[in-house]
Parts: structure tokens; sequence; C-alpha cells
């Protein structure tokens, strides 16, 4: 399946493992990745603020881009955020044909123009390896069970709410699309208390405390709940969660945080035969050295 | 047999006891509400269920609780809905709880009184109009209104409160029912104070820049009243109009994130922090007392980073423009030299709206 491909930011940014693991999976799930290197940020809420015509402008370049890759059956993105973000645009852009017309106006000097159309989509991976590769067939890759592993998921804000935005009603297995990954790779779902709330990324330069404590309370929730990592499809929620936990711990009054916190396709990527360095798994704060010595452990007995 | 389980959480302070689960039978047709169920409850098994309800109609706000963890009123969930949710995840019980972020008085009823209403007196709930008294009533054109028509229709049921994530981990945040109603004040084009409020919520360390935008209030919220958007429109109203350079970085950081967008088309992460900190300029943040005392705490995570190879010294220093950044500056110089800021609420739009653009395109005037 060909799509065209939006990495974001911080997959390119901080995160680079994100970007480097997914381009390692993606020919393992028969994915041509277009890269759309010439979109721009989907503002993450920030430039929502700032101002709302602005972002959707800026959204709807990108979109219009994506439309014109020829062959692609949609667009994918890889952040939780850019998923929400972009969202977020789109549902205003579909709503009304005028104001529609009006961002296209600010387009036009490029000949850019997002058009309306009933089956074009914008999907994260995780999306995207549910509803258009679809389970079954990801079962028929798997390689490398990830048999022993208990993943706790961590979705991130933007990919579950507001539920109307995001097409709950036709799609609310949404819901738990981490949840059942993690079981067709093999691995143990973990429930806890933190799956859907919020990583506190947002406001790390404005409110460190509120920020800190989300992080370190859902780290925290998942080792009582007995996870061995936590994997999520969203960067964003990934800095706060690993690059920030040693910090997030003092804020929880924790001494044994400690937990990895996988990318979404570094997960897919093991499971599909790849080798922990090739996904970049070397390159987080909390080290992921526990989750592969689990794995061998699992395909040695 | 009965049609349904209602698990309620039971708890009174005056006995003593810790707060249990209990489960009642309910004889009721999928299409009635959870709120019906409480009352067939408390009428045939247990009177002293404690529940607040008054209108049954989604009107009074007086009903909120949890059911199955999320928050809602009981009298606008139908029972058979709910109990589906419940066969998904816990074997059919639907589950009842009292609302979160509050403390519980008693079964089901929270006390609002020490949250939600201490909240909203917090934000000044009440006009503050300039200069003299009219001789009549305050005449205020109604288009000028409909900006704010919708953190108008907030029904105080403090659902929102009881979902939000900020909240959970900080008590003292203003909360998002309080900050729809500030915006309701500020939104008015009668009120005198508008500049004071904004500086007010922007500085206080649990306010406006304290929300973490997780959408929670949004997607609970039974009036859509959408709160947190709310808040954002505070946000923007602070930074962009009045340009208030609050302590909590919120300017700041609204300024080095689209000033870098502006600059680059896509981020560039490691000015952001930095920029962030000295109200969106690099220099200041590394001169300034306040850019220091943020930027020193923040210094371990950014050798983290060097070190774990996530970030290599080149991308710490150096960030490439896109190849037609040209483009995006150009959208961004066209769009911010408009008088008018456009917003299109859906709220007030609809949402399957193609049409004329004047009445349906709500419009936020710039100060």
């Amino acid at each position: 399946m060909k799509v065209a491909y939006w990495p974001g930011c911080v997959s390119r940014g901080f995160t680079p493992e994100l970007h480097g693991s997914m381009a390692a999976v993606a020919p393992k799930l028969d994915i041509e990745l277009v890269e759309l290197d010439r979109a721009n940020c989907c503002g993450a809420g920030v430039i929502a603020e700032h101002n709302q015509e602005l972002v959707d402008t800026l959204n709807a370049r990108t979109f219009a881009m994506a439309q014109s890759v020829e062959g692609a059956a949609g667009m994918m993105n890889i952040c939780s955020t850019c998923q929400g973000a972009q969202s977020e645009c789109q549902e205003r852009l579909d709503a009304d044909g005028d104001y529609r017309e009006q961002i296209n106006a600010t387009l036009a000097p490029e000949q850019l123009s997002y058009e309306r159309e009933g089956e074009w989509w914008n999907k994260n991976l995780l999306w995207l390896l549910v509803e258009e590769i679809g389970l079954d067939n990801l079962r028929e890759r798997v390689v490398r069970p990830l048999e022993g592993l208990r993943i706790a998921p961590f979705y991130g804000c933007y990919i579950v709410r507001p539920t109307r935005r995001l097409g709950f009603a036709d799609h609310p297995e949404r819901h738990s699309y981490l949840d059942m990954l993690i079981e067709a790779l093999g691995a143990e779902s973990v429930d806890y208390a933190g799956a859907r709330k919020c990583c506190g990324f947002p406001v790390i330069t404005m409110a460190r405390t509120t920020s800190l404590r989300q992080a370190g309370r859902h780290l925290a929730d998942a080792i009582d709940a007995g996870a061995d990592c936590l994997v999520t499809p969203c960067p964003l929620c990934h800095l706060n969660l690993d690059m920030q936990q040693p910090d997030a711990e003092k804020f929880v009054e924790r001494d044994d945080l400690g937990i990895p916190v996988l990318h979404l396709p570094q997960m897919v990527g093991l499971a599909l035969g790849l080798e922990p360095k090739e996904l970049g798994m070397n390159k987080h704060v909390v080290s992921t050295k526990d989750v592969q010595r689990k794995l061998s452990a699992a395909a040695a007995a | 047999m009965a049609d349904y389980t209602l698990k309620i959480r039971r708890f009174n302070p005056e006995s003593g006891d810790a707060a249990y689960w209990q489960d009642f039978g309910i004889d009721l047709p999928p299409e009635r509400s959870v709120l019906d169920g409480i009352l067939q409850a408390k009428d045939r098994e247990d009177a002293s269920i404690g529940i607040r309800c008054s209108c049954r109609a989604a009107i009074c706000g007086s009903c909120g609780v949890r059911i199955n963890g999320k928050s809602r009123l009981a009298c606008n969930t139908r029972i058979g809905e709910a109990a589906a949710e419940a066969a998904a995840s816990n074997g059919g019980a639907v589950v009842v709880e009292p609302m979160g972020n509050m403390p519980v008085l008693k079964d089901l009823i929270v006390d609002m009184d020490a949250v939600h209403w201490k909240k909203v007196q917090r934000v000044v709930p009440w006009l503050l109009p300039e200069g003299p008294p009219p001789d009549r009533e305050y005449l205020v054109p109604a288009e000028a209104m409909i900006d704010v028509t919708q953190s108008m229709a907030c029904i105080h049921c403090g659902v929102c409160v009881s979902a939000c994530l900020s909240l959970e981990v900080d008590p003292d945040f203003i909360g998002p029912a309080a900050l729809a109603k500030a915006y309701r004040f500020v939104g008015d084009p009668r009120d005198g104070a508008t500049e004071e409020r904004l500086a007010d919520l922007a500085e206080d360390p649990h306010g406006i820049y304290d929300c973490t935008h997780c959408f929670a209030c949004i997607e609970v919220c039974p009036k859509d009243v959408a709160p947190m958007s709310q808040i954002m429109r505070l946000r923007r109203r602070a930074t962009d109009d009045f340009e208030i350079k609050d302590r909590n970085n919120g300017y700041g950081h609204e300024q080095a994130f689209t000033t870098l967008i502006e600059k680059y088309g896509t981020l560039h992460e490691a000015q952001l922090l930095p920029r962030s900190f000295g109200d969106g300029s690099l220099l200041k943040s590394q001169i300034s007392p306040h850019g220091l005392k943020n930027l020193i705490p923040a210094a371990p995570t950014a050798i983290r980073g060097l070190v774990s190879g996530k970030v290599s010294p080149r991308k710490a220093l150096t960030h490439p423009k896109l190849p037609d950044q040209n483009q995006v500056r150009r959208i961004f110089k066209q769009i911010e030299s408009k008088d008018e800021r456009l917003e299109l609420n859906l709220y007030i739009v609809g949402e399957a709206g193609e049409g004329e653009p004047e009445e349906q395109v709500g419009k936020e005037g710039v100060e």
C-alpha cells in the first residue's frame, strides 16, 4: 500500500529513532512511504491557540500535498498529536464549503488546494494497522511473537478525544486499538489507570509540576500493574515519559521508576523480526535492555 | 431476572465504614436512563442511596456521576447503552460512582461547594462594566454576544471538573468550568476589566497555562461548552491581543512556537524551551533572571538527550528550513496581517453548514 507519509517534527527531531524505526518497518508491512518532505508542522495545538485560520491553512497545505501524491491510498502520520491537530482542522475544512474556499484561496499561488473527498483519509499508523492492513494480516507476518512481554499501552490524548471528531462513531474500537495490537503481536496488554490519560507534555514549560506529576503517576501505575514497558503512538508523550522520566520520579515521590517506553513502530518491528538496534532502541533515555533480554529469553525457551 | 445490574459505590462518612460496592437489579427498558435505574433501586431496595437530581432532562445539571468510569449526567445516559459498554469491559454490571476531583459527601453526592463553586467564585463571575452606569440597561448588539453563547450554555453540572486531568494532579488548578465561565465575561463587549481578568488568569500558576490540553472536558460536557476551547481563547486573547508576558511562560511558549514555525516550517525543538523562557527570544532567556531560573532545571533533560544519542550537538544548534519555506512565511504574513482573526466555531455554525458565509462564520474581533 502506498501512502503519503507525514512524519511530523518530533520524529525527525528529538525522537529520531521513531522516524528510523518507521522506515525500517514499512517494507515489512508492504507500505510504500512517500514522504511529505515539504509539508509544515501541524501546529500541535499551539498554532491553533494562536490563530485558527493560520493553522487551518497550514494543515490544508499539507493535506493538499498529500492528495496530490499519485496512487496513494491516503495520508499516514506517526504522531497522536499530529492526528488530533490535523483532524481538528480537517473537521472545520470539511464542515463549511465557503470557509474551505477561503482557506484554499490563500494556497492558490502555489496551485495547492484541499478537496473534501469522502474517501480521503489521514490516519495514524495505529489506525492504519488495524483498519487498512488488518490484525489478521499482521499476525501472519509475525516472526518473533512478543510472548512473555507485558506491555502497557499509552495512547496520547489527541488520538482518543474528542471521540466525535475522531470518527469513533464509525470505528468504536479505536478506543482499544493499541490493546488489540499488543495482543495480536503475542504480548500481554496491561490494564492500568493511565492508558488514555495525559502525559503532561503540553505544559512542561508552563506548569512543570503538573506536567511531571502526570508523567510520573502513569509510569508508576504501569510499574505497579506489572508492566515491562510502555508503548505509545505519540512522540510527544515519549518525550515526557522517557526523556523526562528521571525528573518525573521526584514529582511523585518514587525512587523505582525506570520503565522503558517504546514507540509504536519499534514494537511492531520487534515482532516482525527486526533487531533492536535497527529500530533505534539504543537511543532511549531509559534503557530498553530488559525488554530485549526478556524477548531473547522467550525465544530461547 | 432483572434487565440490568447497577453496581453503585456506597459511602456514608457518618457510619465510619469504608466505601463499598453494592449491586442492584433493575427492571427497565433500554431507553430509560441510568438515573431512572438509580431511583428504582432507591424506591424498591434501599431508600438511603444518596443521589442529587431534579429535572431528569439534562437541564438542571444535578445528577453528574461517573458511569463505567466516564463522567456524565445519569439522566442523559441510556441504561441499555451503559450496559452494552459494561458488557464489553467488565461482564455486564453498569458501574456508577460519584464524580472525581471532589470530596464525596455520601454515596453519589459530591461536595460541589468545596471545589466547583469555589473555583467559579475565583474568576469573578459577574460583569464589571466600565464608566458610569447608563440611564437604562446596558445595550449590546446581539451579534457581539454570539461568541460567548457557547460558554453561556454551561449548566454547572461539574462533569468536566470530574474528568479534568490537570485537576487530578493539581487540585489548585482553576479548572475547566470556572475558566469557561471566565471567558463568558472576557468575551463580553460590556465588560471593562478584560485585560485585568486575563492578566490575573495568565499570571496564576494554576490558571490558563495549567491546562494540559487533554480534551477530557470537551469529551464529557453534556452541553458542548468545550471548556478547553474557551481556555485556548483566553490564551489567544492574553497573548495576541494584550501581549501579557506572564511568569508561567505561556506567552513565551506561544511566541517561541509560532516564531520557529514561521522561520523554519517545522519545529526546531532545541530552541523551543529556551525561547519559551525568554518571552519568545533566545537571547532574553539566557540573560534574564527569569529565563535562567527556568533554564537551569531543564538542563539535565538536555544533557540526557545528548547522552542517549537522541540529539546530536549539530541538531541542537541548527535546523533545516523547509525547501518551500517561503510559502509558509507568505501564509503567516498574509493571515497575520488581517485586521480580524477568522474563527469558524462549529458550535455556532453547525457541522453540516454549507451556506451563507457571513452568517455562518463566527468572527472574533481583535481589540
